[in-house]
C-alpha cells in the first residue's frame, strides 16, 4: 500500500473502493474522542471503505460504507479519515 | 424498578451493537411478557421480559440498549455498561449474557464480542439474521466461530421462532452461575486496542469462511433512489406528506367518534342520575377527563403505526441523513423532523416520537419546540376569532386575507420555534455534534414487533400520561366549579367559582395586552386543551348553544365586545399559548422531571405575553383607538 497516495476520504469518488489508512484524533473544535468514537464504529486502518451517497447541499452529509457497515457522517467527522483508494486515480 | 425478586430466577442481559435484530430476538423470546419503563433517572428506555424454560426454570430477561462499545459515548451506552458492571444503582448485574450479533455485519459485531469477553461474564453469542446471511450467500460455520471466539455460538433467526428455541435450550442446559460477589472489572480500551480485536475479528472471519465484503447490494442500489440529491428529498416529502396527512385527517373520525361516544355517555348519565355535585363530577370531571385522555389514541397509534414501520425498515435513519443540513443549521438532529411535524397535529404524539432521537440534547430541545408548532387544537380558536375579525376579502392573485392570516400565525409558530432551537443551541456546549449515524440494510417491517411496539407507545400514553391528563382534568373541574354560585347570582356559574375569581385575578395581568376578564376567565378552563377556551367563552357569555353552535353564538357577540387590537393580541397569545395540560404532563414523562415542563411552561408564557403586548401596543397605534 503506497502511503504517499492516501487522500482525505472526502476526496474519494463515490462508489470507488478504498482502503483506511488513518484515522486521526479530532482538532480542537471537534468532541474529544471524535477519533476514537470512529474507531469503534470500525473505521480503523485497512478496512474496506467506499461513499454510497452524498447530500444535497455542500454534499454533506456523506454516507460511507465500511466494511459491511454503512454510516452517515458529517464533513468534520470525515475529515479525520485519510485513505487509500484501490485503483490509482484517474487523470 | 422492580424490587429483588424473593426466588432469584437468573437475570439474563441481551446485549448487541444497535441495529443487530436484538430487540426483534427479545421480542420472540419474551412475548408479550414484557415491562417498559424508564432506567431510573435517565430517559433511557428499560424493557424486561421473562420466560419459562422447557425444563421449568424461570429466567428474567433485560434488553439492553445498544452499544457499539463498552466505553460508553451516549447514555445508552452508558446505561449498558454500568448494568453489566453491576455499578447502576437499582439493576442488578446479569448473570448471563446473550450477545447478539448480526450474521450479515460480523466485521462490526464481533468486536463487541471480544470486549464482552474481556469482561469475564458467562456468555453465549447469538448469530442473528443467518437467514439474510444466507441468501447473500454468506454461510457461517456456527461451531468453528464458537472454538475461535471461545465461547458457544447459536445460530438464530431474529423473526423466526425455529432458532430461538436452539437458544433457549442453551440458556436451559448452562447451569446458571451462583451468583458471587464477582464485579466485573473493566479497562477501557486503547485506540491499539481496538486496532489489534479488529486483526482478531478478521483472522476468525477468515477461518469461518465469512471473511468476504459485499459487492453492489439490493441495499446499496434502493439507496441509489432514496439518498439521490434530487429524487430523496422528493420521496421524502411524499413520506412525510403521507404521514402528516394520515395524523391529521384519518385520525380525525376515530376522534370524532370518541367525542360523541364519551358526549352520549354523558347524555345518558345526565339523564340516568338525579342531579347531585357527584353527577356533575361523573360527568364534568372524571368522563369530560377520560375522553380528553382516549381522544389522543387514534393520533398516537397512527403517528407510531408510521414511525415504527419507518424506523424497522430502516427508512427513519435514511430521512435524518438527507434532513441533516437543512435541522442541523438550527442545531436539531434530522430524526426531529418527524416528531416536529406530527406535533402540527397534536404536541403529545409529537413529544412522545422524540424517542427515535437519540442525542439527548438534542431531544430535549425537539420536545421543547413541539408545542410551537401550531397543533390543531388551536384552529377552533384561530376560526373563531379569524371570522369575527378579519374582513372576508381577496388580496392580490386570489389569495383570501383570511387565508393569509391562517398561515401567517402557522408560519409564526415555525419561525419562533427555529429561532428558540437556535437559542439553546447557542446556550449549549460550542463546536461541532457528531453524527455518526449508522444506516442499517433495508429490512421489511416485522408485524410482530409492529404489534409490540404499537402496544407499547399505547401502554405508555395510557398509564403514564393518562393518568396525570386524568387527574388535572378533575382538578381542572372542581377549580370551575367552586364555590357555587350565591343564591340570587346573575352572571355565569363560573364567574364565582376559583376559576371565576383566578381569570378576575388574570385580567389584571392580562389588561396590558388587551384582555378582558372574559377572555381571561376563559383561558383557564382552556388549561385542560385549547379549544376548550371556545366553549368556555360561550359560558361565560352565557350562551346556552352548544357545540358548533357556540362558534356561530359568538362570531358577532364577540365582534361587538372586543376592540380588533384584543383579537390580533389574542391571536398572537395562541401562537405560543402554554396552557395545554396535556403537553407538560407528557413532557414531565417523558423527561422524568418536573423541571423542563415548568421551563417549558415560563417559556412559552413569557414569549405569548410579549408577542401579544407587542401585537396589541402596534395593532392599537395602528387603528388610532
Amino acid at each position: 500500500m503506497l502511503v504517499s497516495q492516501d487522500i482525505p476520504l472526502m476526496e474519494l469518488a463515490p462508489g470507488a473502493s478504498a482502503r483506511v489508512v488513518s484515522v486521526s484524533g479530532a482538532d480542537s473544535k471537534g468532541p474529544a474522542d471524535l477519533g476514537r468514537r470512529l474507531a469503534e464504529l470500525g473505521f480503523l486502518p485497512g478496512e474496506a471503505v467506499r461513499i454510497v451517497a452524498r447530500g444535497l447541499m455542500a454534499r454533506a452529509p456523506i454516507a460511507v460504507r465500511i466494511g459491511t457497515g454503512t454510516f452517515a457522517l458529517r464533513l468534520f467527522e470525515a475529515a479525520c479519515i485519510r485513505v487509500c483508494p484501490e485503483q490509482p486515480l484517474l487523470p | 424498578m422492580d424490587a429483588a425478586p424473593s426466588a432469584p430466577s437468573p437475570l439474563i442481559a441481551l446485549v448487541g451493537n444497535p441495529n443487530c435484530g436484538k430487540t426483534a430476538l427479545f421480542n420472540i423470546l419474551t412475548g408479550s411478557r414484557q415491562k417498559v419503563a424508564n432506567y431510573a433517572g435517565v430517559t433511557v428506555e428499560r424493557k424486561e421480559g421473562s420466560l419459562v424454560t422447557p425444563s421449568g426454570l424461570r429466567i428474567r430477561i433485560l434488553d439492553l440498549p445498544g452499544a457499539y462499545s463498552l466505553d460508553p459515548l451516549t447514555p445508552d451506552e452508558q446505561v449498558t455498561a454500568d448494568v453489566l458492571l453491576g455499578k447502576r444503582t437499582g439493576e442488578t448485574a446479569p448473570d448471563f449474557v446473550v450477545c447478539v450479533t448480526d450474521a450479515t455485519n460480523l466485521r462490526q459485531n464481533l468486536r463487541l464480542v471480544l470486549s464482552l469477553k474481556r469482561l469475564g461474564l458467562p456468555m453465549v453469542v447469538a448469530l442473528n439474521m443467518t437467514d439474510i446471511a444466507r441468501r447473500k450467500g454468506i454461510v457461517i460455520d456456527a461451531e468453528r466461530l464458537g472454538v475461535e471466539l471461545g465461547v458457544p455460538v447459536v445460530e438464530t433467526v431474529g423473526v423466526k421462532t425455529t432458532g430461538v428455541r436452539a437458544l433457549i435450550k442453551v440458556l436451559d442446559a448452562t447451569a446458571m452461575p451462583e451468583r458471587k460477589s464477582r464485579n466485573a472489572v473493566w479497562q477501557p480500551l486503547s485506540r491499539s486496542d481496538i486496532e489489534h480485536d479488529q486483526a482478531e475479528v478478521r483472522r476468525i472471519l477468515g477461518v469461518v469462511g465469512a471473511d468476504r465484503l459485499d459487492g453492489v447490494t439490493f441495499s446499496d442500489r434502493l439507496d441509489g433512489l432514496v439518498l439521490h440529491p434530487v429524487l430523496g428529498p422528493l420521496i421524502l416529502a411524499v413520506i412525510l406528506f403521507l404521514v402528516f396527512q394520515a395524523v391529521f385527517a384519518w385520525a380525525q373520525v376515530p376522534m370524532d367518534e370518541i367525542k360523541l361516544g364519551v358526549a352520549a355517555l354523558g347524555n345518558w348519565l345526565g339523564a340516568a342520575l338525579p342531579a347531585s355535585l357527584l353527577k356533575d363530577l361523573a360527568i364534568n370531571g372524571v368522563l369530560a377527563g377520560v375522553g380528553s385522555v382516549l381522544v389522543f389514541l387514534p393520533q398516537i397509534i397512527i403517528l407510531f403505526f408510521f414511525i415504527l414501520i419507518l424506523e424497522d425498515s430502516g427508512y427513519l435513519p435514511r430521512a435524518a441523513f438527507l434532513l441533516d443540513r437543512v435541522m442541523g443549521s438550527v442545531g436539531l438532529s434530522g430524526r426531529a423532523f418527524i416528531p416536529l411535524l406530527s406535533s402540527f397535529a397534536c404536541a403529545i404524539p409529537g413529544i412522545m416520537a422524540t424517542r427515535t432521537i437519540q442525542n439527548p440534547r438534542d431531544r430535549l430541545t425537539t420536545i421543547m419546540i413541539a408545542p410551537l408548532m401550531t397543533c390543531s387544537a388551536r384552529l377552533p380558536v384561530y376560526a373563531l376569532i379569524i371570522a369575527a375579525f378579519i374582513p372576508r376579502r381577496s388580496l392580490w392573485g386570489g389569495l383570501e386575507l383570511q387565508g393569509v392570516v391562517l398561515f401567517a400565525l402557522y408560519l409564526a409558530g415555525i419561525v419562533s420555534a427555529m429561532a428558540v432551537a437556535f437559542v439553546l443551541k447557542r446556550r449549549g456546549k460550542g463546536g461541532f455534534q457528531a453524527l455518526m449515524l449508522e444506516l442499517p440494510a433495508y429490512h421489511w417491517p416485522n408485524l410482530r414487533n409492529l404489534g409490540i411496539g404499537l402496544w407499547q407507545r399505547v401502554e405508555i400514553f395510557m398509564s403514564r400520561v393518562g393518568t396525570i391528563i386524568l387527574a388535572l382534568m378533575v382538578i381542572l373541574w372542581a377549580l370551575s366549579s367552586f364555590p357555587a354560585p350565591p343564591p340570587g347570582a346573575t352572571g355565569p356559574a363560573i364567574q364565582y367559582s376559583i376559576a371565576g375569581h383566578l381569570g378576575a385575578w388574570l385580567a389584571v395581568i392580562f389588561k396590558p395586552i388587551g384582555f378582558n376578564w372574559q377572555i381571561s376567565i376563559a383561558l383557564v378552563p382552556g388549561l385542560a386543551a385549547r379549544e376548550v377556551a371556545v366553549g368556555a367563552l360561550g359560558t361565560v357569555y352565557a350562551l346556552s348553544a352548544t357545540g358548533n353552535d357556540i362558534s356561530s353564538a359568538l362570531t358577532p357577540l364577540i365582534t361587538q365586545s372586543w376592540s380588533l387590537p384584543t383579537a390580533l393580541s389574542l391571536l398572537a397569545w395562541y401562537v405560543f399559548a402554554p396552557q395545554c395540560l396535556s403537553t407538560l404532563a407528557t413532557v414531565k414523562r417523558e423527561t422524568n422531571s418536573w423541571r423542563y415542563p415548568i421551563i417549558m411552561a415560563a417559556y412559552l408564557f413569557a414569549m405569548a405575553y410579549v408577542g401579544s403586548w407587542i401585537t396589541f401596543r402596534v395593532a392599537t397605534a395602528l387603528t388610532g383607538i
